[in-house]
């Protein structure tokens, strides 16, 4: 097993690193030229020139990039070109932010995701099934800006109970947690009824009801955790469907996490910005990964025996 | 164990199952009647898809509704039918009173649990004993069966086809039922464990005087291990009788047919004379006899009404309108075509 | 059905010349799911609507011109969906906008399929050293959140509708090439495939006539899942600013100038929502409904 984490985490680096490399490029492609956006339109040709040969602009793209990861093993991700602070410690800043909002809506999803896709798959065609099933068919179909918009209306200007922005108080965090992590509770539900449906077709759910079991203790102990396989890997998915929607949450509730910030580094073409936040949800993304994996192991003993 | 103690440890009366999707009916099992004294074992023969299966789990009341319904008859496991219980008594049959070895045991084991775990949650849930020394019987169940304990912390992938369905009959045996039904136990095996699993069925058996049903298309086993046997042709009983009835003196042409489909050792260049077509399909059974299609001897009367069963002796029956109680106790009614 | 009979493979042998007739039995399956059948119909009928967009609503005279004596007016029998903040007709934006958000996610989508699907092709066919390149630069691609990965391709090139096709295209690549590459792996080693290389089907054939109609299903599904998901990308680009630009009517990016007039002018921000919802529903119940039809297992 620590062999097989060994291996997971070794072959994590390579991939990052293709990240950095793949994001590095893609952002300079942009028009622009960042020394003229720090010194502002007046800047004169000579000013210019200057300050780009001070920030190493004038080498080969190849150089910088060595450069920046150079930097980068010392943990320094550069300097925002708008705020002339370390883009560290810019993102630190912001990222308990997002943290507490993607895991409030992970956890509420988890919550209500399982029991209604276990009690869907054991009460099949059945009201009870037929009502979970639309009502996570029109989750996984609605916009997440759109449902925080319709959210917004509804909580915050017809009724007035929830801030409309910002993150104040407890309360400010219910809103964006509902838009973020509704769609993921309706795809995970989906995903756990139609997975337990398989899994209580299987022949050894027959074999425990032959053994005279009740059907409380079936679904609790045999159909369960095979039925939680293919739901751990969509909830791995999610996690990242979750950051990439951080930045439409937290855009509409001007909630001051990492996906507001890579906006607002984007508009300000602030590109050392955009690629720490890049890299630190490419990084998150890439750990729940393993852990679904890892979690993988732990559920089912075949894979476990493959890791060894 | 019962105290009142009747005749049959199963006796089927009458019993039809259909599966219902929506587009067609199957029907499986059609107006079967089967009967197992205390102790005995009776061999169920016939074609996949003759409704052996089907019969086998509509014991412990286990055929999946929909698409199955079970439209009547009785099933009565030591005198009570199970097809009025309740849950809560159902529960109790199950895995006690009768319990059932399946035909895949690649399939019939859950991945994710120990195999000593397994077995042990029968015994915990039928003899009400604490986890640990449910674990430890299981152990012993194990090493019945030829597996040392130790191996009980393993998981069913770890283990060999033979090895898992030891652990299945393990799982059978755990709280000594008075009938277990095996259905096909050694059909996804080897021959040569096929073999040993046989030995080992036959061995506990008569160690706990327990009464069997075995369902099988070979009919090696059933000379090997059965007392009476049963053929069933398209959901129905065609012939019973003791081994001997059944064996030296057939009257079925079907089950004629089956035998003449195994090889002669004696004569090997004797040609295999295999049933000729196949089974109707059981969505849509004649009106006649469900075998007269494939039938050498059929008449006119064969493609119209059904057979009624004829006894050549208390014992040995056949549903066949080639007999009659005249000439059913002369035999030779069958003759090479 | 029976349990006693062995279960169906999953992948069923049928050779080139029955395509037709598995293609005409999966529309059969699919007719007889009514979700689907439902999903189907509203996107023809929403096709339709955006082809013949310019003979419902003039362009110039109701989704440019400006109107102020009838701006930010309810829903009402002259103006269905009501009118925005210039006095233009909602309905008609809408209208226009379906083509808009439409035809995006349905070139960036056919662009992803088509290299992504080559890309996979050759990856499991091939395997070796160009499974290998293709599979890890892929893995670095999914090792961002799409949206993300979307959101910077578009940053990089600068907001216009062929850079957001652009960026929309490549972010769909990697999950193409992975689909197809698998559906090639577990057609390849099939017997029939083997066969055919064994009479001497030169290779091309092979894929084109034996491996790529044997592992449309899961491609066919994955596609349809995949413009929902675009649509829905699409809108949420256009939403933050990167994508479609006012005054061009998109959903997304009528939703967000619907953002300013929630308090009083709800419907602005409500109604473009609700068709991307009904649309990617739509979608969500073809790609479901043709799961379980190209699903030999369930019946």
């Amino acid at each position: 097993m620590g062999k097989y984490i060994a291996k997971r985490i070794a072959y994590m680096i390579p991939v990052i690193l293709g990240v950095t490399l793949l994001v590095f490029f893609i952002m300079h492609l942009a028009p622009g030229n960042p020394a003229q956006i720090i010194l502002g339109e007046n800047a004169t040709a000579e000013q210019i020139a200057t300050l780009e040969h001070e920030m190493g602009l004038d080498q080969p793209l190849l150089v910088q990039y060595v450069r920046y990861l150079g930097d980068l093993l010392h943990g320094d991700l550069g300097t925002s070109y708008s705020s002339g602070s370390s883009v560290t410690t810019e993102i630190m800043a912001r990222f308990p932010y997002t943290i507490k909002l993607t895991l409030v809506a992970a956890i509420m999803s988890l919550v209500l995701a399982l029991p209604l896709g276990i009690i869907a798959a054991v009460k099949q065609n059945t009201w009870v099934d037929n009502v979970s099933m639309i009502v996570a068919l029109i989750g996984v179909s609605m916009p997440i800006f759109w449902l925080a918009l319709m959210l917004i209306m509804l909580f915050s200007v017809k009724l007035g109970w929830l801030p409309v922005y910002g993150a104040d108080s407890w309360k400010s965090i219910i809103l964006p947690a509902i838009s973020l992590g509704f769609m993921n509770m309706a795809s995970i539900s989906r995903t756990t009824r139609s997975s337990m449906v398989e899994t209580l077709r299987q022949d050894y759910i027959r074999t425990a009801y032959a053994k005279g079991l009740s059907k409380t203790t079936i679904i609790m102990r045999h159909a369960f955790r095979n039925g939680m396989l293919p739901t751990i890997t969509v909830i791995g998915l999610e996690i990242g469907q979750m950051l990439g929607g951080s930045v439409l949450t937290e855009t509409v509730f001007a909630w001051p996490g990492v996906g507001r910030l890579m906006i607002l580094a984007i508009n300000a073409r602030d590109t050392p910005l955009v690629m720490g936040c890049i890299l630190l949800m490419t990084v998150c993304f890439s750990v729940v990964n393993l852990v679904v994996d890892l979690l993988y192991g732990v559920v089912d003993p075949r894979v476990r025996t493959m890791y060894r | 164990m019962e105290n009142k103690q009747t005749e049959y440890a199963l006796d089927i009366q009458d019993l039809a199952v259909e599966f219902r999707t929506h587009d067609r009916t199957v029907y499986a099992v059609n107006g079967l009647n089967l009967q197992i004294k205390q102790g005995q074992t009776l061999g169920l023969v016939g074609e996949t898809g003759a409704g052996k299966t089907t019969t086998g789990l509509a014991i412990l009341n286990l055929i999946q509704t929909p698409p199955g319904v079970i439209t009547r008859g009785s099933i009565f496991l030591q005198g009570k039918d199970v097809l009025k219980m309740t849950t809560n008594a159902l529960q109790q049959v199950r895995g006690k009173t009768a319990s059932m070895i399946f035909q895949d045991p690649m399939t019939s084991l859950n991945p994710v649990l120990t195999v000593e775990m397994q077995i042990a949650e029968v015994i915990e849930n039928h003899e009400h004993l604490g986890r640990k020394s449910a674990i430890e019987k299981a152990g012993e169940m194990l090493e019945l069966v030829g597996i040392s304990k130790e191996r009980g912390k393993a998981y069913p992938h770890q283990f060999s086809g033979g090895m898992k369905q030891r652990v299945v009959i393990a799982m059978a045996l755990a709280c000594d039922p008075e009938l277990l039904i095996a259905d096909e136990p050694t059909t996804a095996l080897d021959v040569t464990i096929q073999a040993q699993v046989l030995d080992l069925m036959k061995k506990l058996r008569e160690k706990n005087n327990t009464s069997m049903l075995m369902i099988t298309h070979d009919l090696g086993i059933v000379a090997e291990v059965c007392d009476c046997v049963s053929v069933v042709y398209a959901g129905k009983v065609v012939e019973h009788g003791t081994l001997e009835d059944v064996f030296d003196h057939t009257l079925h042409p079907y089950t004629k047919g089956l035998f003449n489909s195994l090889p002669n050792m004696n004569d090997r260049g004797a040609k295999l004379k295999p049933i000729k077509g196949l089974m109707p399909d059981p969505s849509n059974l004649p009106a006649g006899c469900a075998f007269a299609d494939r039938c050498d001897y059929a008449t006119a009367r064969c493609f119209q009404s059904p057979p009624a069963l004829v006894h050549r002796t208390p014992e040995h029956c056949v549903a066949c309108h080639l007999y009659n109680e005249q000439n059913i106790q002369e035999g030779g009614v069958l003759h090479d075509v | 059905m029976k349990s006693s009979e062995p279960k169906t493979s999953s992948a069923s042998d049928f050779s080139a010349a029955q395509k037709t007739s598995q293609l005409k039995e999966t529309f059969r399956r699919l007719c007889q799911n009514k979700a689907a059948l439902v999903g189907l119909i509203f996107l023809i009928v929403l096709v339709l609507l955006a082809i013949f967009a310019d003979v419902l609503f003039n362009y110039q005279a109701t989704c440019v011109k400006q109107n102020i004596a009838e701006r930010l007016q309810w829903p009402s029998v002259q103006h269905w969906f009501g009118t925005d903040e210039f006095g233009r007709d909602l309905l008609a934006r809408v209208v226009h906008g379906s083509r808009v958000s439409l035809s995006i996610s349905f070139i960036a989508v056919a662009f992803g399929l088509f290299v992504g699907g080559i890309l996979g092709a050759v990856a499991g066919f091939f395997g070796g050293a160009a499974d290998n390149v293709i599979m890890r630069v892929c893995d670095v691609f999914l090792a961002v959140p799409m949206m993300l990965m979307a959101i910077v391709i578009v940053a990089a090139l600068g907001s216009s509708i062929t850079n957001l096709v652009i960026a929309l295209a490549i972010s769909s690549v990697p999950t193409f090439a992975r689909i197809v590459r698998s559906a090639v792996l577990t057609v390849r080693d099939m017997e029939y495939v083997e066969a055919a290389k064994a009479i001497g089907v030169k290779t091309g054939g092979t894929i084109f006539h034996y491996i790529l109609p044997n592992c449309m299903g899961p491609i066919i599904v994955q596609t349809t899942l995949r413009i929902a998901a675009t649509i829905s990308n699409t809108a949420a680009l256009s939403f933050l600013g990167l994508g479609v630009v006012a005054p061009r009517p998109e959903w997304g990016a009528l939703l967000s100038g619907g953002r300013n007039f929630i308090r009083d002018s709800g419907y602005l921000a409500c109604i473009p929502g609700i068709c991307i919802m009904l649309t990617i529903l739509a979608l969500n119940l073809l790609g479901d409904g043709l799961r379980d039809a190209l699903d030999p297992r369930l019946k």
